[in-house]
């Protein structure tokens, strides 16, 4: 009876384990190898693994500067969204005011128009304003949609804070930033992790406004990598090797905020 | 400290929580505020904290106007139900943060915690977080932190209701023992008229919005002004029953009894009865004892007493008797209860107190 039901649910796993990584796999063996082995015979593992993809990534400036380039951007828009989040979260958690819930309800809405929608008032007005080509123009562009999301989880992990910490904190003297920094922020600390990290893959993955609005200084790894494709043709082990990097920062920071994360599914938010 | 609402109501979305409201609070004395849920005590003590401003009348502390002055402002401390304190801190800070904020000196400081820790036993916890003790020492803590300030003003809101029994009896001796020098005005919400006799002081009796009655809690247990009043401070509750004074001046009461009561004030006509549930005994005391004969639907025990429903042969009234120890009574049995006339209370047709028992300590302010 037992080993019935347990056999079935081993192959259904591995094969869904199978299904998920072989692409990654793929991409990774791909990188270590020249682009001779990738053109050439079908074969499952490198014959001769090379590192000479990533030593192009890594000296090449047009290649590092696109991660720089993208680091930059999502941190200035990470930072800034659950900066201007924590207070207008507060607001919405803490007081009732006139209209507050359609107010909620369009941050969201702003969430759901597609990203394509914004890009010709953007385009013009940063064209106009001279922003366009900095890493500000990505960063404010990536906020119309990560501001909405960082207040909605914001607000989920505020309103599990018991509002009479808050009246303890004044009745105890308190100031409000002082009781918001000492007192409230590490109370909800889980939640501002969570939000920093959606802010941080939204803004990571998105394309099409951070190529549109960038050409030369500014310009994202995921636009140097669709550009590879030269005279000599196409160059798969250095493309390889850059998506495998690409991975690298997201994987990176689901790790730290894994336990969070688990907590933010539990409260609805997220 | 004097605090006075003068003629306070509160409104919540076009809903009255608070209905003018005149209350004095003794200074440096324990103020119960007793009523069931729901009657007003939270919303009445949050606006003695200056944490809602009262849609209409007046706060004073020592005669000055108070009223919209934040609760930064005013000295006072107040511990809630939950048991709230800084999950982030530890205990030791937890009950110094309100000291740092005055900018009291470090070794000060230190000195008044471990001092207020030790009268409250959590001295040897100082070093952990909140989320590390028990619900019991949680609320030590915030009582901590909220004695240490040493204001003048402490509000309690049902403070032991989240703890179990035992602690519940313990923490409200040490309590009354903390706030025994007469220095801070206490106010102390429950829904236990047990409690607000335990605490002694003064008890202001809160019922739908309405303060009904403010005293000395004995004077105000023994005479309560109203019906309303005397359901609010009994549980068990008191029996209340339909009588009336006959042409002849004597109690009719709906078992068919007649009795002469031999008090001053008697209203005419209409009446109604109180008697204490621990006043229906199954022996006399007296020579005047009425004796009632009733038929047992239901006995309740609960260990040191037994609660007992009956139902009266004559008149069909029910009575609840609270006796002292366990009785094994068989349920549908024949009960002869003995009920002293000189402990019943009258309450006129309009549901005041017409004559208390004899012999009871008056002062109601």
């Amino acid at each position: 009876m037992r080993k019935s039901r347990v056999l079935p649910r081993a192959i259904t796993l591995t094969l869904y384990v199978l299904f998920t990584l072989l692409p990654l796999y793929w991409m990774l063996a791909m990188s270590l190898r020249t682009n001779e082995e990738t053109l050439g015979a079908f074969s499952f593992l490198p014959m001769a693994p090379t590192l000479d993809n990533y030593r192009v990534i890594f000296t090449d400036p047009s290649w590092y500067w696109g991660y720089l380039n993208s680091i930059s951007y999502v941190l200035i828009n990470t930072v800034l969204s659950v900066l201007v989040a924590l207070p207008a979260a507060y607001a919405f958690s803490r007081y009732r005011f006139l209209g507050d819930k359609h107010l909620f309800f369009w941050l969201l809405t702003n969430r759901m128009t597609p990203p394509a929608v914004f890009l010709l008032p953007f385009f013009q007005l940063y064209s106009s304003i001279g922003l366009m080509d900095t890493y500000w123009a990505v960063a404010l562009a990536h906020m119309v949609f990560n501001v909405p999301l960082a207040v909605w989880i914001l607000e989920g992990f505020m309103s599990g804070v018991s509002r009479e910490i808050d009246e303890t904190a004044y009745i105890d003297g308190y100031s409000f930033p002082a009781f918001f920094i000492r007192i409230f922020l590490p109370l909800i600390k889980a939640g501002v992790g969570v939000t920093a990290f959606f802010c941080f893959m939204f803004s990571w993955v998105e394309l099409l406004l951070a190529r549109t609005l960038t050409s030369v200084n500014a310009k994202p790894i995921a636009a140097v990598m669709t550009r590879t494709v030269s005279a000599a043709g196409m160059d798969w082990g250095v493309l390889a090797a850059a998506g495998v990097l690409t991975l690298v920062p997201g994987a990176l920071v689901i790790w730290f905020v894994r336990h969070y994360i688990a907590k933010g599914f539990a409260m609805g938010r997220v | 400290m004097v605090l006075e609402l003068e003629h306070v109501s509160h409104l919540v979305g076009g809903q009255t929580h608070l209905y003018d409201i005149d209350l004095k609070l003794v200074p440096g004395a324990i103020n119960v505020l007793l009523g069931p849920t729901q009657a007003g005590k939270t919303t009445l003590m949050r606006i003695m904290a200056g944490l809602d401003r009262p849609t209409s009348g007046r706060v004073r502390v020592d005669g000055k106007d108070v009223t919209g002055v934040g609760v930064r402002e005013r000295n006072l401390a107040m511990v809630y139900q939950q048991f709230i304190n800084y999950p982030a801190m530890s205990v030791f800070d937890n009950i110094a943060s309100p000291l740092r904020l005055q900018r009291v000196a470090a070794a000060e400081i230190r000195r008044r915690v471990h001092e207020v820790a030790a009268k409250l036993h959590i001295d040897h916890l100082l070093d952990k977080r909140p989320g590390e003790l028990s619900g019991g020492q949680q609320q030590r803590c915030a009582l901590a932190r909220a004695l240490v300030k040493r204001a003048s003003l402490v509000l309690l809101d049902e403070p032991l209701v989240n703890l179990d029994y035992k602690l519940r009896e313990e923490l409200r001796t040490e309590l009354a023992a903390l706030f025994a020098d007469g220095q801070t005005t206490v106010v102390y919400a429950t829904t236990e008229p047990q409690e607000a006799l335990l605490l002694g002081g003064h008890t202001a009796l809160v019922h739908g919005g309405r303060v009904l009655q403010h005293g000395e809690t004995l004077a105000v247990y023994s005479t309560p002004a109203s019906v309303d009043a005397a359901v609010v401070f009994n549980d068990p509750p008191m029996n209340l029953l339909p009588a009336r004074f006959g042409d002849n001046g004597r109690l009719q009461l709906p078992f068919g009894v007649e009795v002469t009561l031999a008090r001053d004030g008697l209203p005419a006509g209409e009446c109604r009865i109180g008697i204490r549930p621990s006043q229906l005994r199954l022996a006399p005391v007296s020579g005047k004892a009425i004796t009632v004969s009733c038929v047992l639907e239901l006995a309740e025990l609960s260990g040191s007493e037994t609660y007992l429903h009956l139902n009266t042969r004559h008149g069909d009234t029910h009575l609840v008797a609270q006796l002292q120890g366990v009785h094994a009574l068989a349920l549908g049995s024949a009960v002869d209860v003995h009920i002293e006339p000189d402990e019943l209370f009258v309450f006129g047709e309009d549901a005041q107190l017409a004559s208390a028992p004899p012999g009871v300590i008056h002062g109601v302010h």
